[in-house]
Protein backbone atom coordinates (compact mmCIF):
# COMPACT_ATOMS: atom_id res chain seq x y z
CA UNK A 1 0.00 0.00 0.00
CA UNK A 2 1.76 3.25 -1.28
CA UNK A 3 1.78 6.00 1.33
CA UNK A 4 -0.60 8.19 -0.14
CA UNK A 5 -3.57 5.68 -0.31
CA UNK A 6 -3.10 4.76 3.21
CA UNK A 7 -2.99 8.53 3.86
CA UNK A 8 -6.59 8.89 1.67
CA UNK A 9 -7.80 5.85 3.72
CA UNK A 10 -6.85 7.23 7.33
CA UNK A 11 -8.48 10.79 6.22
CA UNK A 12 -11.69 8.96 5.57
CA UNK A 13 -12.04 6.71 8.29
CA UNK A 14 -10.55 10.12 10.71
CA UNK A 15 -13.27 12.51 8.93
CA UNK A 16 -16.13 11.35 11.89
CA UNK A 17 -13.28 11.92 14.64
CA UNK A 18 -16.20 13.50 17.03
CA UNK A 19 -18.25 10.93 16.16
CA UNK A 20 -15.95 8.06 16.64
CA UNK A 21 -14.85 9.98 20.02
CA UNK A 22 -18.29 10.11 21.12
CA UNK A 23 -19.92 6.34 20.28
CA UNK A 24 -15.81 5.37 21.82
CA UNK A 25 -14.90 7.35 24.84
CA UNK A 26 -13.40 4.09 26.47
CA UNK A 27 -10.61 3.88 23.28
CA UNK A 28 -10.51 7.69 23.07
CA UNK A 29 -9.22 8.63 26.78
CA UNK A 30 -6.01 8.91 27.84
CA UNK A 31 -4.56 7.14 30.21
CA UNK A 32 -2.50 9.38 32.58
CA UNK A 33 -1.41 7.27 35.29
CA UNK A 34 -0.29 4.74 32.98
CA UNK A 35 1.83 7.43 31.29
CA UNK A 36 2.78 9.03 34.49
CA UNK A 37 3.98 5.51 35.20
CA UNK A 38 5.98 4.58 32.08
CA UNK A 39 7.58 7.87 32.71
CA UNK A 40 8.70 7.78 36.49
CA UNK A 41 10.57 3.91 35.37
CA UNK A 42 12.17 5.48 32.49
CA UNK A 43 13.22 8.34 34.40
CA UNK A 44 14.30 5.91 37.22
CA UNK A 45 16.46 3.80 35.12
CA UNK A 46 18.38 6.83 33.48
CA UNK A 47 18.51 8.03 36.90
CA UNK A 48 20.54 4.81 38.24
CA UNK A 49 22.41 4.94 34.95
CA UNK A 50 23.94 8.41 35.13
CA UNK A 51 24.90 7.63 38.43
CA UNK A 52 26.07 4.56 37.60
CA UNK A 53 27.80 6.48 35.08
CA UNK A 54 29.64 8.83 37.67
CA UNK A 55 30.16 6.18 40.31
CA UNK A 56 32.46 3.90 38.05
CA UNK A 57 33.92 7.20 36.41
CA UNK A 58 33.22 6.58 32.79
CA UNK A 59 34.36 9.10 30.28
CA UNK A 60 33.25 9.74 26.77
CA UNK A 61 36.72 10.54 25.69
CA UNK A 62 38.17 6.85 26.67
CA UNK A 63 34.96 5.33 25.43
CA UNK A 64 35.79 6.81 22.12
CA UNK A 65 39.57 6.55 22.09
CA UNK A 66 38.53 2.52 23.00
CA UNK A 67 36.04 2.22 20.23
CA UNK A 68 39.04 3.91 17.95
CA UNK A 69 41.47 1.23 19.40
CA UNK A 70 39.52 -1.25 18.80
CA UNK A 71 38.65 -0.66 15.26
CA UNK A 72 42.29 -1.05 14.45
CA UNK A 73 42.46 -4.24 16.39
CA UNK A 74 39.72 -5.75 14.05
CA UNK A 75 41.18 -4.24 11.01
CA UNK A 76 43.87 -6.45 12.23
CA UNK A 77 42.67 -9.41 12.65
CA UNK A 78 42.18 -10.37 8.94
CA UNK A 79 43.02 -12.59 7.68
CA UNK A 80 42.90 -15.13 11.15
CA UNK A 81 45.45 -16.83 11.14
CA UNK A 82 47.34 -19.36 13.32
CA UNK A 83 51.14 -18.93 12.22
CA UNK A 84 52.66 -22.61 12.50
CA UNK A 85 51.85 -25.83 11.76
CA UNK A 86 52.86 -26.96 15.44
CA UNK A 87 50.90 -23.76 16.31
CA UNK A 88 47.81 -25.36 14.85
CA UNK A 89 48.41 -28.69 16.53
CA UNK A 90 48.77 -26.99 20.13
CA UNK A 91 45.49 -25.35 19.36
CA UNK A 92 43.89 -28.16 18.42
CA UNK A 93 44.88 -30.24 21.33
CA UNK A 94 43.64 -27.43 23.69
CA UNK A 95 40.58 -27.47 21.70
CA UNK A 96 39.62 -30.67 22.23
CA UNK A 97 40.91 -30.90 26.31
CA UNK A 98 38.38 -27.64 26.37
CA UNK A 99 34.85 -30.18 25.02
CA UNK A 100 36.35 -32.86 27.67
CA UNK A 101 36.61 -30.45 29.87
CA UNK A 102 32.81 -29.60 29.17
CA UNK A 103 31.68 -32.84 28.83
CA UNK A 104 33.17 -35.19 31.59
CA UNK A 105 32.58 -32.36 33.89
CA UNK A 106 28.47 -31.90 33.16
CA UNK A 107 27.83 -35.37 32.76
CA UNK A 108 29.85 -35.79 36.33
CA UNK A 109 28.36 -33.54 37.91
CA UNK A 110 24.93 -34.36 36.56
CA UNK A 111 25.52 -37.84 37.87
CA UNK A 112 26.45 -36.87 41.30
CA UNK A 113 23.71 -34.23 41.46
CA UNK A 114 20.91 -37.42 41.47
CA UNK A 115 20.89 -37.69 45.05
CA UNK A 116 21.12 -34.31 45.50
CA UNK A 117 17.96 -33.81 43.43
CA UNK A 118 15.98 -36.26 45.41
CA UNK A 119 16.85 -35.58 49.01
CA UNK A 120 16.64 -31.52 48.11
CA UNK A 121 12.33 -31.93 46.33
CA UNK A 122 9.92 -31.89 48.91
CA UNK A 123 7.56 -34.67 47.62
CA UNK A 124 10.72 -37.48 48.27
CA UNK A 125 12.20 -36.57 51.38
CA UNK A 126 9.05 -34.65 53.53
CA UNK A 127 10.49 -32.13 56.28
CA UNK A 128 11.50 -28.08 55.89
CA UNK A 129 14.97 -28.79 57.69
CA UNK A 130 16.15 -31.05 54.97
CA UNK A 131 15.18 -29.24 52.58
CA UNK A 132 16.00 -25.85 53.69
CA UNK A 133 19.52 -26.83 54.35
CA UNK A 134 19.99 -28.16 51.39
CA UNK A 135 18.74 -25.60 49.13
CA UNK A 136 20.42 -22.56 50.85
CA UNK A 137 24.04 -24.88 50.52
CA UNK A 138 22.77 -25.77 46.68
CA UNK A 139 22.11 -21.64 46.17
CA UNK A 140 25.73 -20.63 48.52
CA UNK A 141 27.42 -23.37 45.90
CA UNK A 142 25.35 -22.02 42.76
CA UNK A 143 26.65 -17.95 43.88
CA UNK A 144 30.71 -18.64 43.70
CA UNK A 145 31.45 -18.07 39.81
CA UNK A 146 33.11 -21.08 37.89
CA UNK A 147 36.40 -19.28 37.76
CA UNK A 148 36.75 -18.63 41.92
CA UNK A 149 35.60 -22.47 41.94
CA UNK A 150 38.95 -23.02 39.42
CA UNK A 151 41.15 -20.94 41.84
CA UNK A 152 40.09 -23.08 45.02
CA UNK A 153 40.67 -26.65 43.02
CA UNK A 154 44.20 -25.34 41.09
CA UNK A 155 45.53 -25.16 45.04
CA UNK A 156 44.28 -28.99 45.35
CA UNK A 157 45.25 -31.03 42.05
CA UNK A 158 47.48 -28.02 40.59
CA UNK A 159 47.09 -26.24 37.05
CA UNK A 160 45.45 -28.14 34.12
CA UNK A 161 42.70 -29.32 32.71
CA UNK A 162 41.82 -32.12 35.90
CA UNK A 163 40.98 -28.42 38.03
CA UNK A 164 38.84 -27.31 34.94
CA UNK A 165 36.63 -30.39 35.31
CA UNK A 166 36.48 -30.40 39.22
CA UNK A 167 35.55 -26.72 38.65
CA UNK A 168 32.69 -27.65 36.62
CA UNK A 169 31.32 -30.48 38.85
CA UNK A 170 31.38 -28.03 41.76
CA UNK A 171 29.80 -24.99 39.68
CA UNK A 172 27.21 -27.39 38.50
CA UNK A 173 26.24 -29.60 41.47
CA UNK A 174 24.52 -26.66 42.92
CA UNK A 175 22.85 -26.04 38.97
CA UNK A 176 21.79 -28.89 38.61
CA UNK A 177 20.90 -30.22 42.07
CA UNK A 178 18.07 -27.29 42.00
CA UNK A 179 16.63 -28.20 38.62
CA UNK A 180 16.69 -31.58 39.11
CA UNK A 181 14.88 -31.29 42.81
CA UNK A 182 12.43 -28.89 40.97
CA UNK A 183 11.19 -31.48 38.27
CA UNK A 184 10.68 -33.85 41.30
CA UNK A 185 8.86 -31.79 42.48
CA UNK A 186 6.67 -31.17 39.42
CA UNK A 187 6.52 -34.70 38.29
CA UNK A 188 3.23 -36.23 38.44
CA UNK A 189 2.76 -37.92 41.60
CA UNK A 190 -0.13 -40.46 40.15
CA UNK A 191 2.67 -43.19 38.79
CA UNK A 192 3.67 -43.15 41.99
CA UNK A 193 0.51 -43.40 43.99
CA UNK A 194 -0.10 -46.54 41.41
CA UNK A 195 3.24 -48.36 42.04
CA UNK A 196 2.54 -47.75 46.02
CA UNK A 197 -0.95 -49.55 45.39
CA UNK A 198 0.29 -52.62 43.80
CA UNK A 199 2.58 -53.12 46.63
CA UNK A 200 5.67 -51.73 45.52
CA UNK A 201 8.64 -50.58 47.69
CA UNK A 202 9.88 -47.56 47.95
CA UNK A 203 12.88 -47.90 45.69
CA UNK A 204 10.39 -49.47 43.26
CA UNK A 205 8.15 -46.06 43.59
CA UNK A 206 11.38 -44.02 42.65
CA UNK A 207 12.47 -46.19 39.85
CA UNK A 208 9.06 -46.67 37.80
CA UNK A 209 7.44 -44.21 39.08
CA UNK A 210 9.32 -41.27 39.17
CA UNK A 211 12.04 -41.82 36.77
CA UNK A 212 10.72 -42.27 33.95
CA UNK A 213 8.81 -39.27 33.84
CA UNK A 214 11.13 -37.32 35.03
CA UNK A 215 14.32 -38.46 32.97
CA UNK A 216 13.45 -36.83 29.84
CA UNK A 217 13.40 -33.31 31.45
CA UNK A 218 17.00 -34.31 33.45
CA UNK A 219 18.52 -35.42 29.95
CA UNK A 220 17.61 -32.38 28.27
CA UNK A 221 18.73 -29.98 30.95
CA UNK A 222 22.31 -31.64 30.82
CA UNK A 223 22.50 -31.39 27.34
CA UNK A 224 21.77 -27.65 27.23
CA UNK A 225 24.28 -27.60 30.00
CA UNK A 226 27.09 -29.25 27.92
CA UNK A 227 26.75 -26.42 25.38
CA UNK A 228 27.11 -23.87 28.20
CA UNK A 229 29.64 -25.48 29.64
CA UNK A 230 31.75 -25.67 26.64
CA UNK A 231 31.39 -22.05 26.33
CA UNK A 232 32.62 -21.49 29.89
CA UNK A 233 35.54 -24.19 29.13
CA UNK A 234 36.78 -21.85 26.99
CA UNK A 235 37.72 -19.48 29.22
CA UNK A 236 38.75 -21.09 32.18
CA UNK A 237 41.97 -21.59 31.74
CA UNK A 238 42.60 -18.02 31.97
CA UNK A 239 43.15 -19.14 35.58
CA UNK A 240 45.43 -21.78 34.36
CA UNK A 241 42.24 -24.80 33.90
CA UNK A 242 43.21 -26.35 30.85
CA UNK A 243 41.36 -25.50 27.75
CA UNK A 244 41.78 -22.83 25.11
CA UNK A 245 41.75 -19.88 27.35
CA UNK A 246 45.62 -19.57 27.76
CA UNK A 247 46.19 -19.22 24.56
CA UNK A 248 43.61 -16.31 24.23
CA UNK A 249 44.53 -14.76 26.86
CA UNK A 250 48.38 -15.17 25.19
CA UNK A 251 47.77 -14.46 21.95
CA UNK A 252 45.93 -10.54 23.09
CA UNK A 253 49.13 -9.88 25.31
CA UNK A 254 51.32 -10.31 22.64
CA UNK A 255 49.07 -8.00 20.52
CA UNK A 256 49.15 -11.37 17.84
CA UNK A 257 45.38 -10.38 16.62
CA UNK A 258 45.18 -12.45 14.15
CA UNK A 259 45.39 -15.47 16.08
CA UNK A 260 42.72 -14.06 18.44
CA UNK A 261 40.47 -13.89 15.50
CA UNK A 262 41.85 -17.59 14.72
CA UNK A 263 41.11 -18.60 18.30
CA UNK A 264 37.72 -17.29 18.22
CA UNK A 265 36.35 -18.35 15.22
CA UNK A 266 37.45 -22.05 16.30
CA UNK A 267 35.71 -21.43 19.40
CA UNK A 268 32.42 -20.32 17.30
CA UNK A 269 32.60 -23.04 15.36
CA UNK A 270 32.93 -25.61 18.76
CA UNK A 271 30.38 -24.23 20.63
CA UNK A 272 27.90 -24.39 17.20
CA UNK A 273 28.55 -28.04 16.72
CA UNK A 274 28.61 -29.22 20.04
CA UNK A 275 25.02 -27.03 20.41
CA UNK A 276 24.07 -28.97 16.90
CA UNK A 277 24.80 -32.43 18.18
CA UNK A 278 22.89 -32.00 21.42
CA UNK A 279 20.01 -30.20 20.24
CA UNK A 280 20.03 -33.31 17.79
CA UNK A 281 20.17 -35.86 20.69
CA UNK A 282 18.28 -34.21 23.03
CA UNK A 283 15.04 -34.73 20.45
CA UNK A 284 16.01 -37.67 19.52
CA UNK A 285 15.26 -38.55 23.67
CA UNK A 286 12.30 -36.69 23.87
CA UNK A 287 10.65 -36.62 20.39
CA UNK A 288 9.89 -34.02 18.25
CA UNK A 289 6.67 -33.23 19.11
CA UNK A 290 6.95 -32.23 22.18
CA UNK A 291 10.04 -29.85 21.49
CA UNK A 292 8.23 -28.16 18.41
CA UNK A 293 8.27 -24.87 17.99
CA UNK A 294 4.77 -23.66 17.30
CA UNK A 295 5.20 -21.87 14.62
CA UNK B 1 -16.22 -62.26 45.41
CA UNK B 2 -13.18 -64.68 43.62
CA UNK B 3 -12.60 -62.36 40.46
CA UNK B 4 -11.45 -64.22 37.21
CA UNK B 5 -9.24 -63.05 35.44
CA UNK B 6 -10.24 -64.21 31.69
CA UNK B 7 -6.78 -65.88 30.25
CA UNK B 8 -6.34 -65.78 26.47
CA UNK B 9 -5.68 -69.39 24.43
CA UNK B 10 -1.86 -69.91 24.28
CA UNK B 11 -1.05 -69.07 20.73
CA UNK B 12 -2.37 -65.63 20.96
CA UNK B 13 -0.78 -65.10 24.12
CA UNK B 14 2.81 -66.32 22.57
CA UNK B 15 2.65 -63.94 19.48
CA UNK B 16 1.67 -61.17 21.95
CA UNK B 17 4.51 -62.35 24.18
CA UNK B 18 7.31 -62.68 21.73
CA UNK B 19 6.13 -59.37 20.13
CA UNK B 20 6.29 -57.64 23.58
CA UNK B 21 10.02 -59.49 24.46
CA UNK B 22 11.16 -58.01 20.85
CA UNK B 23 10.04 -54.62 21.57
CA UNK B 24 11.90 -54.54 25.23
CA UNK B 25 14.58 -56.14 23.47
CA UNK B 26 15.02 -53.49 20.34
CA UNK B 27 14.82 -50.84 23.81
CA UNK B 28 17.15 -51.83 25.40
CA UNK B 29 20.44 -52.32 22.77
CA UNK B 30 19.09 -48.56 22.01
CA UNK B 31 19.84 -47.73 25.64
CA UNK B 32 22.67 -50.09 25.95
CA UNK B 33 24.20 -48.49 22.69
CA UNK B 34 23.72 -45.42 24.06
CA UNK B 35 25.11 -46.16 27.33
CA UNK B 36 28.93 -47.38 26.07
CA UNK B 37 28.95 -44.28 23.48
CA UNK B 38 28.86 -42.11 26.33
CA UNK B 39 31.31 -44.18 28.34
CA UNK B 40 34.02 -44.37 25.29
CA UNK B 41 33.56 -40.97 25.08
CA UNK B 42 33.63 -39.96 29.01
CA UNK B 43 36.59 -42.17 29.31
CA UNK B 44 38.81 -40.28 26.02
CA UNK B 45 37.53 -37.37 27.92
CA UNK B 46 39.10 -38.51 31.45
CA UNK B 47 42.23 -39.26 29.33
CA UNK B 48 42.32 -36.09 27.68
CA UNK B 49 41.69 -33.77 30.47
CA UNK B 50 44.30 -35.34 32.55
CA UNK B 51 41.86 -36.62 35.31
CA UNK B 52 44.03 -38.15 37.99
CA UNK B 53 42.47 -40.21 40.52
CA UNK B 54 45.15 -41.01 42.78
CA UNK B 55 46.00 -37.30 43.10
CA UNK B 56 42.51 -36.48 44.05
CA UNK B 57 42.25 -38.66 46.91
CA UNK B 58 45.65 -38.37 48.13
CA UNK B 59 45.17 -34.27 47.78
CA UNK B 60 41.14 -34.14 48.70
CA UNK B 61 42.70 -33.40 52.10
CA UNK B 62 44.10 -30.11 50.88
CA UNK B 63 40.41 -29.10 49.40
CA UNK B 64 38.94 -29.30 52.92
CA UNK B 65 42.34 -27.76 54.54
CA UNK B 66 42.27 -24.82 52.47
CA UNK B 67 38.02 -24.04 53.19
CA UNK B 68 39.40 -24.56 57.04
CA UNK B 69 41.85 -22.71 56.17
CA UNK B 70 40.18 -19.69 55.08
CA UNK B 71 37.71 -19.32 58.15
CA UNK B 72 41.29 -18.61 60.31
CA UNK B 73 42.97 -15.67 60.78
CA UNK B 74 46.77 -14.79 60.37
CA UNK B 75 47.11 -14.68 64.16
CA UNK B 76 45.61 -17.94 64.08
CA UNK B 77 42.42 -17.22 65.95
CA UNK B 78 39.61 -18.42 64.12
CA UNK B 79 37.77 -15.81 62.51
CA UNK B 80 34.38 -16.02 64.03
CA UNK B 81 36.18 -14.53 67.33
CA UNK B 82 37.29 -11.53 65.94
CA UNK B 83 34.70 -10.09 63.41
CA UNK B 84 36.48 -6.57 63.21
CA UNK B 85 39.71 -8.32 61.86
CA UNK B 86 37.96 -10.49 59.95
CA UNK B 87 35.93 -8.18 57.79
CA UNK B 88 38.84 -5.41 57.92
CA UNK B 89 37.95 -4.09 54.41
CA UNK B 90 34.58 -4.05 54.60
CA UNK B 91 34.27 -0.10 53.38
CA UNK B 92 36.38 -0.92 50.50
CA UNK B 93 34.98 -4.16 49.62
CA UNK B 94 31.38 -3.02 50.16
CA UNK B 95 32.35 0.01 47.43
CA UNK B 96 33.68 -2.70 45.10
CA UNK B 97 30.81 -4.75 45.51
CA UNK B 98 28.71 -1.78 44.92
CA UNK B 99 30.57 -1.18 41.24
CA UNK B 100 30.05 -4.57 40.61
CA UNK B 101 26.48 -4.43 40.78
CA UNK B 102 26.34 -1.26 38.58
CA UNK B 103 28.49 -2.55 36.04
CA UNK B 104 25.76 -5.41 35.95
CA UNK B 105 23.49 -2.80 35.74
CA UNK B 106 24.72 -0.83 33.19
CA UNK B 107 25.12 -3.80 30.80
CA UNK B 108 22.25 -5.02 31.53
CA UNK B 109 20.44 -1.74 30.42
CA UNK B 110 22.60 -1.39 27.63
CA UNK B 111 22.22 -5.11 26.23
CA UNK B 112 18.86 -5.41 26.99
CA UNK B 113 17.75 -1.67 24.69
CA UNK B 114 20.42 -3.44 22.11
CA UNK B 115 18.43 -6.57 22.16
CA UNK B 116 15.39 -4.88 22.30
CA UNK B 117 15.52 -3.13 19.03
CA UNK B 118 17.18 -5.91 17.64
CA UNK B 119 14.41 -8.52 18.36
CA UNK B 120 12.33 -6.99 16.25
CA UNK B 121 14.60 -7.19 13.39
CA UNK B 122 14.96 -11.30 14.36
CA UNK B 123 11.85 -12.06 14.55
CA UNK B 124 10.74 -14.25 11.57
CA UNK B 125 6.62 -12.80 12.02
CA UNK B 126 7.74 -9.12 11.72
CA UNK B 127 11.01 -8.85 10.37
CA UNK B 128 11.08 -6.35 7.66
CA UNK B 129 13.05 -8.53 5.43
CA UNK B 130 14.58 -11.85 5.01
CA UNK B 131 18.24 -10.59 4.31
CA UNK B 132 17.97 -8.50 8.04
CA UNK B 133 16.41 -11.42 10.00
CA UNK B 134 19.53 -13.19 8.81
CA UNK B 135 22.09 -10.51 9.55
CA UNK B 136 20.82 -9.58 12.91
CA UNK B 137 20.48 -13.59 14.06
CA UNK B 138 24.19 -14.29 12.77
CA UNK B 139 24.84 -11.21 15.16
CA UNK B 140 23.39 -12.78 18.27
CA UNK B 141 24.79 -15.48 18.00
CA UNK B 142 28.29 -14.26 17.60
CA UNK B 143 27.38 -11.92 20.95
CA UNK B 144 26.00 -14.88 22.75
CA UNK B 145 28.34 -17.84 22.25
CA UNK B 146 31.95 -15.48 22.95
CA UNK B 147 31.87 -15.52 26.86
CA UNK B 148 31.46 -12.27 28.78
CA UNK B 149 35.40 -12.74 29.49
CA UNK B 150 37.11 -13.08 26.54
CA UNK B 151 35.23 -9.77 25.63
CA UNK B 152 36.64 -8.32 28.94
CA UNK B 153 40.02 -9.72 27.95
CA UNK B 154 39.99 -7.72 24.66
CA UNK B 155 38.20 -4.66 25.72
CA UNK B 156 40.84 -3.98 28.57
CA UNK B 157 43.46 -3.73 25.91
CA UNK B 158 41.31 -1.11 24.04
CA UNK B 159 39.64 0.88 26.84
CA UNK B 160 42.22 0.06 29.61
CA UNK B 161 41.56 -1.59 33.23
CA UNK B 162 38.71 -0.31 35.03
CA UNK B 163 35.06 -1.08 35.13
CA UNK B 164 34.69 0.53 31.46
CA UNK B 165 35.97 -2.91 29.87
CA UNK B 166 33.08 -4.55 32.10
CA UNK B 167 30.26 -3.07 31.09
CA UNK B 168 31.14 -3.27 27.55
CA UNK B 169 31.94 -7.10 27.70
CA UNK B 170 28.08 -7.50 29.67
CA UNK B 171 26.65 -5.40 27.52
CA UNK B 172 27.66 -7.55 24.39
CA UNK B 173 27.35 -10.58 25.90
CA UNK B 174 23.67 -9.63 26.86
CA UNK B 175 22.84 -8.57 23.83
CA UNK B 176 23.05 -11.71 22.55
CA UNK B 177 21.70 -13.65 24.96
CA UNK B 178 18.41 -11.33 25.51
CA UNK B 179 17.89 -11.26 21.76
CA UNK B 180 17.41 -14.22 21.63
CA UNK B 181 15.05 -14.76 24.21
CA UNK B 182 13.23 -12.01 23.36
CA UNK B 183 12.79 -12.61 19.39
CA UNK B 184 11.31 -16.12 20.62
CA UNK B 185 8.62 -14.08 22.86
CA UNK B 186 7.62 -12.02 19.68
CA UNK B 187 7.30 -15.60 17.28
CA UNK B 188 4.94 -16.70 19.96
CA UNK B 189 2.86 -13.45 20.17
CA UNK B 190 -0.64 -12.69 18.89
CA UNK B 191 -0.52 -12.00 15.07
CA UNK B 192 -3.92 -11.12 15.14
CA UNK B 193 -3.40 -7.37 16.61
CA UNK B 194 -0.96 -6.44 13.98
CA UNK B 195 -2.94 -7.79 10.76
CA UNK B 196 -5.52 -5.01 12.22
CA UNK B 197 -3.13 -2.46 12.56
CA UNK B 198 -1.64 -3.17 9.28
CA UNK B 199 -5.69 -3.21 7.43
CA UNK B 200 -5.79 0.38 9.10
CA UNK B 201 -2.97 1.87 7.24
CA UNK B 202 -0.56 2.00 10.17
CA UNK B 203 3.03 1.47 8.76
CA UNK B 204 6.02 -0.96 10.34
CA UNK B 205 6.87 1.23 13.21
CA UNK B 206 3.42 2.33 14.61
CA UNK B 207 2.58 -1.62 13.92
CA UNK B 208 4.95 -3.03 16.16
CA UNK B 209 4.87 -0.45 19.14
CA UNK B 210 0.88 -0.81 18.86
CA UNK B 211 0.08 -4.50 18.50
CA UNK B 212 3.55 -6.70 18.97
CA UNK B 213 5.28 -4.35 22.00
CA UNK B 214 2.55 -4.48 24.64
CA UNK B 215 1.93 -8.14 24.71
CA UNK B 216 5.90 -8.89 24.75
CA UNK B 217 7.10 -6.24 27.19
CA UNK B 218 6.26 -7.78 30.54
CA UNK B 219 7.67 -10.95 29.23
CA UNK B 220 10.91 -8.91 27.95
CA UNK B 221 11.06 -7.47 31.75
CA UNK B 222 11.18 -10.97 33.51
CA UNK B 223 13.88 -11.91 31.27
CA UNK B 224 16.03 -8.77 31.48
CA UNK B 225 15.71 -9.15 35.82
CA UNK B 226 16.70 -12.76 35.22
CA UNK B 227 19.48 -11.67 32.86
CA UNK B 228 20.90 -8.87 35.37
CA UNK B 229 21.03 -11.63 38.17
CA UNK B 230 23.19 -13.69 35.78
CA UNK B 231 25.13 -10.44 35.38
CA UNK B 232 26.10 -9.74 38.50
CA UNK B 233 27.11 -13.06 38.92
CA UNK B 234 29.43 -12.82 36.26
CA UNK B 235 30.12 -9.37 37.46
CA UNK B 236 32.05 -11.06 40.39
CA UNK B 237 34.59 -12.11 38.00
CA UNK B 238 35.08 -9.43 35.79
CA UNK B 239 37.98 -8.62 37.87
CA UNK B 240 40.01 -11.54 37.02
CA UNK B 241 40.78 -9.64 33.63
CA UNK B 242 41.25 -6.29 35.23
CA UNK B 243 37.55 -5.18 34.09
CA UNK B 244 36.48 -3.66 37.16
CA UNK B 245 34.37 -4.83 40.26
CA UNK B 246 34.78 -7.03 43.63
CA UNK B 247 36.94 -9.53 41.39
CA UNK B 248 39.95 -7.89 41.16
CA UNK B 249 40.68 -7.97 45.24
CA UNK B 250 39.47 -11.87 45.36
CA UNK B 251 42.13 -13.43 43.05
CA UNK B 252 44.29 -11.47 44.65
CA UNK B 253 43.55 -12.73 47.70
CA UNK B 254 43.28 -15.87 46.43
CA UNK B 255 46.78 -15.51 44.53
CA UNK B 256 48.73 -14.03 47.16
CA UNK B 257 47.25 -16.34 50.14
CA UNK B 258 45.15 -13.35 52.23
CA UNK B 259 43.62 -16.67 53.46
CA UNK B 260 40.93 -14.76 55.87
CA UNK B 261 40.22 -12.20 53.30
CA UNK B 262 39.23 -15.18 50.68
CA UNK B 263 36.17 -16.03 53.15
CA UNK B 264 35.59 -12.58 54.19
CA UNK B 265 35.05 -11.82 50.34
CA UNK B 266 33.32 -15.04 49.12
CA UNK B 267 30.84 -14.22 51.79
CA UNK B 268 29.85 -10.89 50.61
CA UNK B 269 29.89 -12.05 46.98
CA UNK B 270 27.19 -15.48 48.42
CA UNK B 271 24.83 -12.45 50.55
CA UNK B 272 24.99 -9.80 47.31
CA UNK B 273 24.05 -12.57 45.16
CA UNK B 274 21.60 -14.31 46.74
CA UNK B 275 19.74 -11.07 47.76
CA UNK B 276 19.81 -9.84 44.07
CA UNK B 277 19.00 -13.73 43.63
CA UNK B 278 15.65 -13.04 45.97
CA UNK B 279 14.60 -9.40 44.78
CA UNK B 280 14.23 -10.19 41.22
CA UNK B 281 12.51 -13.32 41.92
CA UNK B 282 9.84 -11.40 44.01
CA UNK B 283 9.50 -8.86 41.29
CA UNK B 284 8.83 -11.20 38.40
CA UNK B 285 6.69 -13.54 39.96
CA UNK B 286 4.53 -10.19 40.62
CA UNK B 287 5.00 -9.77 36.66
CA UNK B 288 3.75 -12.84 35.99
CA UNK B 289 0.90 -12.88 38.51
CA UNK B 290 0.04 -9.30 37.03
CA UNK B 291 -0.05 -11.12 33.56
CA UNK B 292 -2.06 -13.89 35.21
CA UNK B 293 -4.55 -11.40 36.69
CA UNK B 294 -5.16 -9.47 32.89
Amino acid sequence: MTASVRKSFFTTVMADQSGLEARYPKAFRVNWVGRLKTVVVIFGAAAIAAYAVVYLDIQWSRVLAGFARLGWFLSVMLPPSYGTTENLLIYLHSLLETVAIALLGTVLSAVLSIPLGFIAARNVVPGWITHFFIRRSLDTVRSVNMLIWALIWINVVGLGPFAGVLAIITADLGLFGKLFSEAIEASDQKAAEGVISTGGSSLHRVRFGLLPGILPVLVSQVLYQIESNTRSATIIGIVGAGGIGAHFQEQIRLNEWQHVAFLTILMLITVSLIDYVSTKIRFAIIGVNQQQNPH
Amino acid sequence: MPISVPKLPDDRLAALEASYAAAVSAKRTKTFVGFAILVVVLISSAAVGEVDLVKFFSHINKFSDYIGRIFVLDSGQIVFSNVTEWFWGLGKWTRLIGETILIAYLGTLIGGIGAFILSFLAAANVAPARWVLFVVRRYLEFCRTVPEIAFAMVFVVAFGFGPLPGVLALSIHTTGALGKLFFEVIENADMKPMEGMTSTGAGWMSSVRFAIVPQVLSNFVSYALLRFEINVREGTVMGLVGAGGIGQDLIEAIRKFYYSDVSAILILIIITVSLIDFITERVRSRLINMEAGH
